[in-house]
């Protein structure tokens, strides 16, 4: 069982490196937000198998809980930031 | 483990986007992704609270403060104007680097319980936490009771840099 949640993380962060892609190249901002929001739900999945796989989802669970709140603040904060100022010209 | 070697790379490769970005706000999107990484990383160490906290002020809280400040800044000072590198630079910090490389060596192995950071007053913390203070959280334990003075001083610091922060950027109609 604890070779299967270690191949479903290997899996995870192999996945993470495709949206980083469009983090470090993204020709607009706004790829490069929904790439930063891909990453993110990602890294949330990936601290809850974390937790299973050292047997302690319920510290976990809370970091994640964390996580996905602060990402809907900065997610919401990129949103005002760019109705503010428009997306710059590339 | 099979998992720290690829999210080394990762944040190698997000920190040199961070740097290598052609203006300030990709450059902030892709530190958020280097203090998604980093927590990761913490988290896999087992320092769980140090993942919480670099998730909550590296990904979250710095996030929001750089964009608020690049909202305040104009258009042309969100452009980097690259200069070239200078060669004391490029010599001085491998330098750096070989010298911090050759220092880790002599660090103990992760997880070395004989290690002088594991045996020096750790054991009294881990073994009489419970029984103490009553909680189950021993770094809660640590920060709250044991240095809860530390603690409270330090809260006492970021709620004066808070207050300072809310003066300087609020409207000052005070």
């Amino acid at each position: 069982m604890s070779s299967f949640f270690l191949f479903v993380l290997v899996t995870l962060t192999a996945l993470m490196v495709v949206y980083l892609y469009r983090v470090i190249r993204g020709p607009s901002v706004f790829d490069r937000v929904l790439g930063l929001n891909g990453i993110s739900t990602k890294a949330i999945v990936l601290l809850v198998v974390i937790g299973t796989v050292f047997e302690r989802v319920d510290m976990f669970v809370d970091i994640s809980t964390g996580y996905a709140l602060l990402n809907l603040v900065s997610a919401l904060a990129v949103a005002k930031f760019l109705e503010e100022r428009g997306a710059p010209q590339e | 483990m099979i998992l720290e070697l690829p999210l080394l790379v990762f944040l190698v490769m997000t920190a040199a986007g961070a740097i290598l970005a052609k203006d300030l706000i990709s450059a902030v999107f892709i530190l958020g992704t280097y203090s998604f990484t980093l927590a990761l990383v913490w988290a896999l160490l087992g320092a769980v609270d140090v993942a919480f906290v670099e998730a909550v002020v590296g990904a979250g809280l710095a996030t929001v403060f750089f964009l608020l400040t690049l909202s305040t800044a104009s258009e042309k000072d969100t452009q980097i104007r690259r200069s070239a590198i200078p060669w004391t630079a490029l010599i001085g910090l491998p330098i750096v680097a070989i010298l911090l490389l050759y220092g880790a060596a002599d660090l103990p192995a992760f997880g070395d319980p004989g290690s002088p950071a594991s045996t020096h007053i750790s054991p009294i913390y881990l073994e009489g936490s419970v029984a103490q203070t009553k909680t189950p959280n021993v770094v809660t334990a640590i920060l709250m009771d044991y240095r809860s003075l530390d603690t409270l001083i330090e809260t006492v610091v970021i709620f004066t840099a808070g207050i300072a922060c809310a003066l300087i950027y609020g409207k000052g109609s005070a």
